[in-house]
C-alpha cells in the first residue's frame, strides 16, 4: 500500500512532500524517543510520532523512512516544513492519537517490522 | 594543583555480531502477495464431477483449484479430495459435495509474512488471494513464496554486484599504496536545527561511491548518534571524522568536554545524563551509544573528565 492510499483512508492532512506519496509502505513504526527510531524503524516505514520538531526529517532522511504521521493535532513547524521539502520526507498530521492511528494502520495491513 | 575529580575509562565494544536484519526477513514484510501469487487461476464450479476435476488437475499440472459458483468464492478442492473419492468409488460426485467450504484466504496487497504466519498456522497447501472486494484474484502456495523471494534475491544481488564494481572501480582508479579518503564535518553544541546534517552528508558521500546500501544504513545510524552526542552534551561542539579505505570505513567523533565521568555506565542502555528540555525533543532517551555498538564491527570510547571524550567505530565496507 502507498503512503497516499493511507493518507486517503485515515483522511490525514498531508503538510509537506506531496510528491513522495506514491512511496509503498514496508511497514510501520511507532516512538517519540529519536534512538529507539534510529534503532528499529526500517526503510519504506511509516513513523507515527507526536514529535514534531525539525529533527524528526533528519531521522526520516537517515532512514528513507516512507514518511511520518504526526499525531495528537501537533502541527510541525515552518523550519521542520520547510526541510521535510528539501529531503523530500512527507510529513502527514492526523488529530488523533498515536494509539488510535497504529491501530488503523494495522487494520489496513500496515504491521510493525518486528 | 591536585585535581581530585579527574577520572578516566575507556571502554571496548564486546564481539557480538553487528545487528542485521537479514535480506530474507527484510523481504516477507516487503513484497505483496500479489507480486508472488499465480494469477491466472484455474476454477471449477460445484456442478462438475469429481471425474472432470481430475481432468482439469491432470491437464494443467496443479493438485487443487478454487471453485466458482456463478463467478463466487465457493469452496476449494485438491487432488487428496479425487484420491478420496476414488477410494470410496465415488469419482462420480460432483465438486460440490466433496469440497471444502471453509476457505482460508488473504489480501492481494497484505505483506507475504501474512500468507507465511497463515501456512504455519493452518499447514494448508494453498491459500486463496482476493482483492478488497472480495474478489477472486489469484491462488497463492509456498512455491509461490518461495520462487517469488528467490527471483526478489537475484535482482537485488545483481543491484548489488554493480554496486561493488563501482566502489571497487573509484579506488581503483586511485593508485596508492593506501587509499583513503577523509571527509571532517564540524558540529555546533546544541545546534539541535542542524543535528543529523554530518550523518545525512556522509550517508550522501558514502552512496555516491557506490557502498552497499545495508552497510550505508548501519553507518547512518551509528554517525547520527555520534554527532547527536556532540550537539547534546559537548561543550564547544566537536568533529565527527570518517576516513574511508576500500575495506572500512572509521568514523571519529571528538570533543573537548565535559566528558564522561563513568563510561561503562553511559553504556548503559537507558543511562542519560540529558535534561528534560532535551528529551521533550526526543533525544537522550540513552539509546545512543548502544545503537552505535550494534551497527559497529568495532567501537572505543575514550574520556577523560574535564579534557574530552573520543569515540571511534569502525564498520567494514
Amino acid at each position: 500500500m502507498t503512503l497516499g492510499e493511507i493518507a486517503n483512508k485515515l483522511s490525514l492532512s498531508v503538510q509537506a512532500a506531496s510528491e513522495s506519496l506514491d512511496t509503498e509502505v514496508t511497514g510501520g513504526y511507532a516512538s517519540d524517543l529519536l534512538s529507539c527510531v534510529m534503532a528499529k524503524a526500517r526503510q519504506g516505514n511509516v513513523w507515527v510520532t507526536l514529535q514534531s520538531h525539525i529533527n524528526i526529517v533528519a531521522v526520516a532522511a537517515l532512514l528513507q523512512l516512507a514518511g511520518i504521521i504526526i499525531t495528537e493535532g501537533m502541527s510541525p513547524d515552518p523550519a521542520t516544513l520547510q526541510k521535510a521539502k528539501e529531503e523530500r520526507v512527507a510529513i502527514l498530521t492526523t488529530p488523533h492519537t498515536t494509539f488510535t492511528v497504529v491501530g488503523h494502520l494495522t487494520q489496513l495491513g500496515i504491521v510493525g517490522t518486528e | 594543583m591536585v585535581i581530585t575529580s579527574r577520572q578516566e575509562g575507556k571502554a571496548k565494544a564486546p564481539a557480538a555480531p553487528p545487528r542485521e536484519v537479514t535480506k530474507l526477513q527484510e523481504l516477507v514484510y516487503e513484497l505483496k502477495i500479489d507480486q508472488v501469487m499465480t494469477q491466472s487461476v484455474i476454477t471449477v464450479s460445484p456442478e462438475d464431477s469429481m471425474r472432470d476435476l481430475k481432468e482439469v488437475l491432470r491437464l494443467n499440472r496443479i493438485s487443487g483449484t478454487p471453485v466458482l459458483r456463478h463467478g463466487e468464492l465457493a469452496g476449494i478442492i485438491s487432488i487428496e479430495d479425487v484420491i478420496k473419492a476414488l477410494e470410496a468409488g465415488e469419482i462420480d460426485a460432483t465438486v460440490g459435495e466433496k469440497m471444502t467450504t471453509s476457505i482460508q484466504t488473504v489480501f492481494a496487497d497484505e505483506t507475504i509474512i501474512q500468507a507465511v504466519n497463515k501456512f504455519g498456522r493452518f499447514g494448508f497447501g494453498r491459500l486463496l488471494v482476493v482483492n478488497r472486494q472480495g474478489e477472486l484474484v489469484g491462488v497463492l502456495t509456498q512455491g509461490d513464496i518461495v520462487r517469488g523471494l528467490l527471483r526478489r534475491l537475484e535482482i537485488d544481488y545483481h543491484e548489488e554486484e554493480i554496486h561493488r564494481y563501482r566502489a571497487s572501480h573509484i579506488f581503483e582508479d586511485i593508485v596508492s599504496d593506501q587509499t583513503g579518503l577523509i571527509l571532517r564535518y564540524k558540529v555546533q553544541a546544541q545546534d539541535f536545527a542542524r543535528c543529523g546534517e554530518a550523518a545525512s552528508k556522509l550517508k550522501r558521500a558514502l552512496e555516491r561511491l557506490g557502498a552497499m546500501p545495508a552497510v550505508v544504513r548501519r553507518i547512518a545510524v551509528a554517525s547520527y548518534e555520534a554527532e547527536t552526542n556532540l550537539v547534546i552534551h559537548a561543550i564547544n561542539g566537536g568533529e565527527v571524522i570518517a576516513e574511508i579505505q576500500p575495506e572500512r570505513i572509521r568514523i571519529t567523533a571528538i570533543d573537548s568536554g565535559p566528558g564522561i565521568p563513568d563510561v561503562e555506565k553511559a553504556l548503559q542502555p537507558g543511562y542519560s545524563t540529558a535534561p528534560d528540555w532535551i528529551r521533550e525533543l526526543g533525544f537522550g532517551a540513552g539509546m545512543g551509544l548502544n545503537n552505535v555498538r550494534a551497527c559497529a564491527d568495532e567501537m572505543h570510547l575514550e574520556s577523560k573528565v574535564g579534557v574530552g571524550t573520543r569515540l571511534e567505530i569502525t564498520i567494514k565496507l
